[in-house]
């Protein structure tokens, strides 16, 4: 029998599947010979399972997201073993590895708290030791809600008056280019309405197959997004030596390279950058959307830091702003989508899953499908879409709730810039790890020169180098890091990723802990 | 753009702004429909059916600062403090443990051990995911490149679940449930659509919602029988949905899981048979769809994959907390003795004196589903109006009490008989007295 491609309309669902007779055909034999075993022994025989390594989708096995890695698996086995009393040369293991705030310590937003237990709790409405203002905003947020409940389903797409606050908020930033609400989804943070673009735009076989940029190094929810949707990773480095800039003739070098070999569509940048901390130049934003725009790329722009930046010189500008400004030759074609969320910034807020993003210059009948795809999920978590909302709409001048929350507001910020500065200053008095200026986010991503004899060790047993490092750091002083192999770096250089975050004064003891461990390696290894 | 999506018709995209109408219905856009009727929706804080438990944990969990607060019951207080406490820097902001927090992961396989009269299930099997059936589909589901995977699903079925496997690419082969016998399920019906399904594509998962939506049929624990040893003859994976397990009525209806049935079956099958089952926060007795709180338990599967399962959920972060939070309080309700643990008799004590409501003894649950005997005129009424008498019924309830219950027509039942569904379990108790005066009263001046 030969080899028949067929579309199969389906009688009930209107949709098609393929067929490939001959595939099909050698696969089902299998089964039924493998079932006639099974009857002929006459009892139910000891099945093999249904789904194993062999019979799982393969693109499952590429998945990897070394923030949450095997070294994070070991940190929490060492908590274990320090609470039951096993003696180690640490009192405690700090989680410098992930960026949650608020498990380092920082506060949450009174406010914001306040305004959430009100949706919860609405009885709480009756009680005068919350302000007018935060009353206010729970009002409206619950009569937005389906049964007037934080507790219902809310439209796929987000909550209405939401979607017009985060509308209004983008507009008031980027300075009064209009932001339409239809364009904006509300997601379970950033990272679902990331993944769900991606989704969109991935399509195609072998040369056809969609290809996607992505800094090296990035933050691995796009290699483990790109892996699982069985998408082409293309690669463009960061150059470090000039802070981790992004150069225009690497992207064109790289994206070269890829047109060999599958479809390049997307470019992806993460503005202030993950793990690096670099806040990009307004010059660099926009020789990046005129490359996009002379390419042919969909653009997607990782903004989750936006309110995270430290540096002197530097300043936030949103890709859709600069766009805007460009003109239209340029903001009536580029396809572009940007992505916000409540976990970082000033607010800190991880555990609430909340975030946006709004999509410009999309194809109508492609929003028509990504309205239809961000269904499927139903919605995103309404406490998350509440306090979205109060973030793109807090307390203004004059509002019982101001000062209060610009005090909070600043102070974190303020201990965040100061703990950037911190963090390269003591990292580069270590001779063999060099810092690049932390201008943004809430990481530093230092370089750093291992002895050979610990590369060959590493090889041996079958580790990358930084994350046998990282490992040795770990059960020696109980700080955990994210090697640089989990986001990325040059063949040859080895990284690794902390976060800014612990409280000041433990931060310093940790950054000398980590100058006495690599002095002390350095030696041990030479 | 992704050619699964792109092939999806006008059809669909109708089906699916069915479904959110019927959604914005059944989660009570009771404002649109009061609108409608000309009258303004009130302030409903006094008054609204909820459980003010968990509710109370929730805003305290929120703002820790009410934790000094006098008004807060103790199991309240009690509650959110341990919560707090396994939540890094204690905070409700924090990121968790990719498959949930371990607490609540225990406290999960507490509540199923005993929902299943002792069998026992390991936190360890038990990721805490709304959502978590797209990560089990995402593991059977082959890419494009190979012979397509095929998911038998039930007819009727609801619409999202069905572009979840499209998005996915998998091969959709429907069983056809027997309406003349309420729906049940028939596995002669199962072999038939098998059958033809390996004519063209290699299935490999068996999808059964149970209480089925939108049938609202509970299948028998013959018929789990039957379905579990055909999975296990024909080599299928079964994806039991099960979340609508809260909401069975009837003197002669009892929910029997699948875990609980697959477990003593012998033990050829009781150790090989893969099965995943799913629950959520959102159709129990909290109904709380937008907390987005719910668990996947998996039982058989093998521990390789489990590992990669496990990446999948690392991989997408952690679930919300607060959906989290709102499992543990399902799980985990406040007992008898407890201040929050409202009292039942006063329930049916309440509905025996009134006329024209009748009431099933409560057996068990957060509900309470009276059977309200209308008036020929009331039912002329509501037939005017276009409505289901119980669904106008509520409405008028609601404009003139701000008491929100659930019309029984949006659950199901017999031809011309009404009923009403509420959360008897309120705190303070006091209030449910007045409450359900309130709702009686109320009946007996309208009609």
């Amino acid at each position: 029998m030969c080899s028949i491609h067929t579309v199969i309309p389906h009688p009930l669902f209107c949709c098609c599947y393929e067929t490939l007779n001959g595939k099909c055909l050698a696969l089902r034999t299998n089964i039924t010979s493998f079932s006639k075993a099974m009857s002929e022994n006459g009892a139910l025989p000891l099945r093999g399972k249904v789904l194993t390594l062999d019979t799982m989708n393969a693109n499952v096995k590429k998945v990897d997201y070394a923030v949450r890695g095997p070294i994070v698996q070991r940190a929490v086995q060492i908590e274990k073993e320090l609470k039951e009393g096993v003696k180690k040369p640490f009192e405690e293991v700090i989680k410098a590895n992930i960026g949650d705030a608020h498990a380092m310590g920082q506060r949450p937003i009174t406010f914001f708290r306040q305004v959430m237990a009100l949706c919860t709790y609405p009885q709480l409405l009756d009680d005068n030791k919350f302000p007018e203002d935060a009353k206010n905003r729970a009002r409206r947020i619950l009569q937005s809600c389906g049964g007037n409940s934080i507790g219902a389903y809310t439209t796929s797409q987000g909550i209405d008056c939401v979607r017009h606050d985060v509308a209004n908020y983008i507009q008031r930033r980027d300075g009064g280019i209009p932001s339409d609400p239809d364009n904006i989804y509300l997601t379970t943070g950033a990272s679902d309405g990331i993944v769900t673009i991606l989704k969109l735009l991935t399509t195609g076989e072998g040369r056809t197959r969609t290809g996607v940029m992505i800094s090296i190094p990035q933050y691995p929810l796009y290699s483990a997004s790109i892996a699982e949707l069985g998408a082409v990773q293309i690669n463009y480095y960061l150059n470090e030596e000039k802070c981790w800039s992004l150069d225009i003739s690497e992207l064109q070098r790289s994206l070269q390279a890829a047109r060999e070999h599958c479809n390049p569509c997307v470019l992806c940048i993460i503005n202030p950058g993950n793990p690096t901390g670099q806040v990009q130049s307004r010059q660099c934003i926009e020789d990046v959307i005129r490359f996009a725009a002379k390419e042919n790329l969909f653009l997607m722009a990782d903004e989750v830091y936006q309110d995270n930046v430290y540096a002197e010189g530097c300043a936030f500008h949103s890709f859709k702003k600069v766009l805007f400004e460009m003109g239209p030759e340029y903001s009536s074609k580029v396809e572009l989508a940007s992505f916000h969320s409540t976990s970082k910034c000033y607010m800190g807020e991880c555990g609430f899953r909340g975030g946006y993003m709004e999509v410009m210059n999309m194809d109508p009948e492609v929003k028509a499908q990504l309205t239809k795809l961000v269904s499927v999920r139903l919605c995103p978590p309404a406490p998350g879409q509440a306090l979205m909302d109060l973030v793109v709409n807090s307390p203004q001048p004059g509002e019982p709730s101001y000062q209060t929350f610009m005090k909070e507001r600043t102070a974190v910020l303020s201990a965040l810039a100061e703990k950037a500065k911190l963090t390269e200053e003591i990292l580069n008095t270590v001779p063999g790890i060099s810092c690049n200026p932390v201008q943004g986010a809430m990481y530093s991503f230092p370089r750093i020169t291992l002895p050979e004899r610990s590369i060959n060790e590493a090889k041996a047993k079958g580790q990358a180098p930084d994350m046998f490092y990282c490992m040795k750091l770990l059960e020696e002083t109980g700080i955990c890091l994210v090697p640089g192999s989990g986001f990325g770096q040059r063949e040859g250089t080895y990284h690794f990723r902390m976060t800014i975050l612990p409280p000041t004064d433990k931060l310093k003891i940790m950054l000398n802990k980590l100058k006495e461990f690599h002095q002390k390696f350095t030696q041990q290894y030479s | 753009m992704a050619k699964e999506v792109s092939e999806c018709t006008v059809w669909e995209i109708r089906v699916m702004s069915n479904v959110k109408k019927i959604l914005d219905v059944a989660e009570g856009t009771w404002e649109m429909e009061s609108r409608l009727m000309g009258t303004p929706v009130g302030d409903r804080n006094n008054w609204s059916i909820s459980n003010y438990f968990y509710l109370q944990v929730l805003a305290a969990c929120f703002y820790p600062a009410l934790l000094e607060d006098d008004s807060l019951p103790l199991d309240v207080k009690q509650r959110a403090e341990s919560l707090l406490r396994e939540c890094d820097g204690g905070s409700v902001g924090s990121y968790t443990d990719s498959s949930g927090i371990t607490k609540i992961k225990h406290c999960v396989s507490q509540f199923i051990t005993r929902r299943d009269g002792g069998v026992p299930s390991s936190p360890d099997n038990i990721f805490i995911k709304s959502g978590s059936q797209t990560i089990m589909l995402k593991l059977l589901i082959h890419s494009k490149d190979s012979c397509q995977t095929g998911v038998l699903i039930p007819v009727p079925t609801y619409a999202s679940f069905i572009i979840a496997l499209e998005e996915q690419g998998a091969a959709i082969i429907p069983y056809h449930l027997c309406e003349e016998q309420g729906w049940t399920l028939q596995v002669e019906e199962l072999r038939k659509a098998l059958h033809t399904g390996r004519k063209t594509c290699n299935p490999v998962a068996l999808y059964i919602c149970n209480p089925g939506n939108p049938t609202g049929h509970i299948q028998s624990r013959k018929s789990i029988e039957e379905v579990i040893r055909f999975a296990a003859e024909e080599r299928l994976f079964i994806l039991a949905d099960e979340v609508y397990q809260s909401c069975v009525y009837g003197d002669d209806t009892e929910f029997y899981s699948y875990k609980k049935v697959l477990s003593e079956m012998g033990s050829t099958i009781c150790s090989t048979v893969e099965l995943a089952s799913f629950n959520s926060v959102s159709k129990g007795f909290m109904g709380e769809c937008g907390l987005r709180g719910g668990y996947m338990e998996l039982v058989n599967l093998d521990p390789a994959v489990k590992e990669y399962a496990s990446r999948l959920f690392s991989a997408r972060s952690c679930p919300p907390v607060v959906g989290q939070i709102a499992l543990d309080l399902m799980a985990d309700p406040p007992k008898p003795g407890d201040p929050s643990f409202p009292t039942f008799s006063e329930v049916g004590e309440v509905f025996a004196e009134l006329p024209g409501i009748s009431c099933q003894p409560l057996k068990a649950g957060f509900f309470v589903f009276p059977c309200l005997h209308f008036s020929l005129k009331a039912i002329k009424w509501a037939k005017k109006r276009q409505m289901e008498p119980d669904m106008l019924y509520c409405l008028r309830l609601l404009e003139e009490t701000g008491l929100h219950v659930r019309p029984g027509c949006e659950y199901g039942q017999r031809k011309d008989s009404h009923h009403i569904r509420f959360v008897h379990f309120i705190s303070p108790v006091q209030k449910l007295s007045i409450m359900l005066l309130d709702i009686a009263n109320w009946y007996l001046l309208s009609y």
